[in-house]
């Protein structure tokens, strides 16, 4: 899986209560999740995520097991979240609804074109090309099915 | 020999497994969603429902037609299938799977974080979330990197005021809110001995809140006679020799009534720091602190009190608002001045009941107290029981008295 978007950074522990805060998530409307996306944390966020990866710090997507958080960034157009460590059930999460994680402490300025390969295991800005660690064969098939339940479709 | 999960995984640290799951629950939160993945992966069927739970404790009762309507078509679901189905008032989904449910050995996924809870009996005990459990209604088993372990090694006694949602504050300012990620935490030593089902629970609860993939405790006596209190037998676990990547010492004498600051669970500093702080509301209650044991310990110190703020007392299970019913501790609560919630999460996520005004301050027994968790510009401090009692018969951040 390739890709590619513009840098939005954001900084380490990012918890799941400010990705979508617990006042919003009792809907099956996914736009709600994705309007309300780092309310709490920074309003002028969520306008700058279509097309972006986001390049955070560590421990991203502490906290709560509410998928929405993974839900919310990708309805808002996020590409891939790029951190030097994420929390496991956000991991997890992320990987089950197709929201491609890369494992990095890249470093590079808002705005930057960030470019990814999760099939040969690398990440690049500014001409800056470090290789990430490789996901589990099965995890690149959950996402290149575009998550678990179309994995599991096609599966049965 | 190897650590506890890598005896109930059955492989070393690092190797990926695929376990079937001895029991699997989802709340009504999370199982809405679970509902909808399970539906879209094309299948009706559903892999042994005698393990799978659904258990209403997040918005209960609902709180508005929207919540209502989600929770009415998981609740006909659940009904009409074979599911264990708990409706509002039964309690905390964790709490619900501690009263004689989960068993030493047996590997337990919840869809919500603190699944970590039920560690406290031996089992591999674990959060996933909404999609994750799908697929496990549809095949009975998931899979599992086998975490390295942290040991947690408790010694000696407490002593003073202390108790054990202060070692929990206390290993988690150590480890940070991200020391323990992926890893499993074995709550190992002497000091173990002298901890009741309940202290452990609490301990196993706030495992996530460094990272961690579960808490663990042994089985051993303690663990027995808990058990045998629901009918139930399981043999003790007996320690062996095993690779810990970190080791962490804890003694128990040295552990004061602690406060995690808001909006970190590992900023921790003793409650005597911040005495005085004035509150707006105290929250006893939550997987973490709304057990029956907890409430008596609440009771002891507000009887014959009146609390000088509002203080809000949310039984964790029916079972439990019945025994605070039956021995009078419920009744010492009331005439103190607190109100009573329905079984089950409270006013901990912020979605109903409890929410706090802008700018108002909370002490909450519970495990997080993250930016706007339980309100827009509200904060939460996280404490003891104890601590809690103290707090609301002051109206101020206030240190315990030594029981």
């Amino acid at each position: 899986m390739r890709g590619a978007g513009h840098a939005v950074r954001l900084g380490a522990d990012i918890d799941t209560d400010v990705v979508i805060a617990g006042r919003y998530l009792r809907t099956k409307d996914r736009s709600i999740w994705a309007a309300h996306v780092f309310e709490d944390l920074d309003p002028s966020i969520a306008p700058r995520l279509s097309g972006a990866v986001i390049v955070a710090g560590r421990n991203f997507g502490c906290g709560s097991s509410r998928e929405q958080a993974a839900i919310a960034l990708k309805e808002a157009g996020v590409v891939a979240v790029v951190a030097p460590s994420f929390a496991r059930i956000f991991f997890r999460n992320a990987i089950n609804i197709g929201l491609p994680l890369i494992e990095s402490d890249l470093s590079c300025p808002d705005g930057t074109m960030v470019r990814f390969d999760l099939n040969s295991g690398w990440v690049e800005s500014g001409g800056n090309r470090r290789p990430v660690p490789l996901l589990s064969p099965r995890m690149l098939d959950i996402l290149h099915a575009g998550g678990l339940v179309e994995y599991w479709k096609v599966k049965r | 020999m190897g650590t506890l999960s890598e005896r109930i995984l059955g492989a070393p640290a690092g190797a990926y497994v695929d376990r079937k799951v001895d029991r699997a629950y989802v709340h009504d939160g999370t199982g809405v969603l679970t509902f909808e993945a399970w539906k879209n992966m094309g299948s009706k069927g559903l892999s042994d429902p005698s393990r799978l739970s659904v258990i209403f404790d997040h918005i209960v009762p609902a709180n508005n037609s929207m919540t209502a309507t989600l929770q009415r078509e998981l609740r006909e679901f659940a009904k009409g299938s074979f599911l264990h189905f708990s409706d509002i008032g039964e309690g905390i989904c964790h709490q619900c799977m501690s009263e004689g449910v989960v068993l030493p050995g047996e590997v337990v996924v919840g869809a919500d974080s603190h699944s970590c809870t039920t560690g406290a009996f031996g089992a591999f005990a674990t959060g996933v979330g909404a999609t994750d459990m799908a697929a496990i209604w549809l095949t009975g088993e998931t899979w599992f990197r086998v975490p390295e372990s942290i040991a947690v090694r408790l010694e000696g006694e407490f002593l003073g005021a202390a108790e054990a949602k202060d070692i929990a504050l206390k290993y988690v300012n150590r480890l940070g809110m991200d020391g323990g990620s992926y890893k499993a935490l074995e709550f190992v030593g002497d000091g173990t001995g002298g901890l009741s089902m309940d202290d452990r629970l609490v301990l196993c609860n706030l495992a996530v809140e460094t990272g961690a993939k579960t808490g663990m405790f042994y089985a051993d006596r303690i663990t027995m006679d808990y058990l045998e209190r629901y009918g139930l037998s399981a043999a003790p676990q007996v320690q062996e020799t095993c690779t810990y990547v970190q080791e962490l010492e804890i003694d128990l004498a040295d552990v004061v009534p602690l406060i995690a600051l808001p909006p970190r669970v590992d900023t921790v500093r003793p409650v005597h720091d911040l005495a005085g702080l004035p509150v707006d509301q105290v929250f006893v209650g939550t997987c973490t602190n709304g057990r029956y044991s907890d409430l008596a310990r609440f009771a002891r110190v507000v009887k014959g009190n009146r609390v000088a703020v509002r203080t809000i007392v949310v039984p964790a299970s029916r079972q439990v608002l019945s025994e605070a019913v039956r021995t009078g501790v419920l009744t010492d609560i009331i005439d103190a001045g607190c109100t009573i919630g329905t079984p089950g999460c409270g006013p901990c996520l912020g979605a109903h009941m409890g929410v706090l005004g802008e700018g108002e301050v909370c002490l909450s027994t519970a495990n997080r107290n993250f930016k706007n968790r339980m309100g827009v510009g509200g904060e939460i401090y996280l404490a003891s029981v104890a601590t809690a009692a103290a707090t609301a018969l002051e109206g101020e951040i206030t240190e315990p008295g030594v029981p």
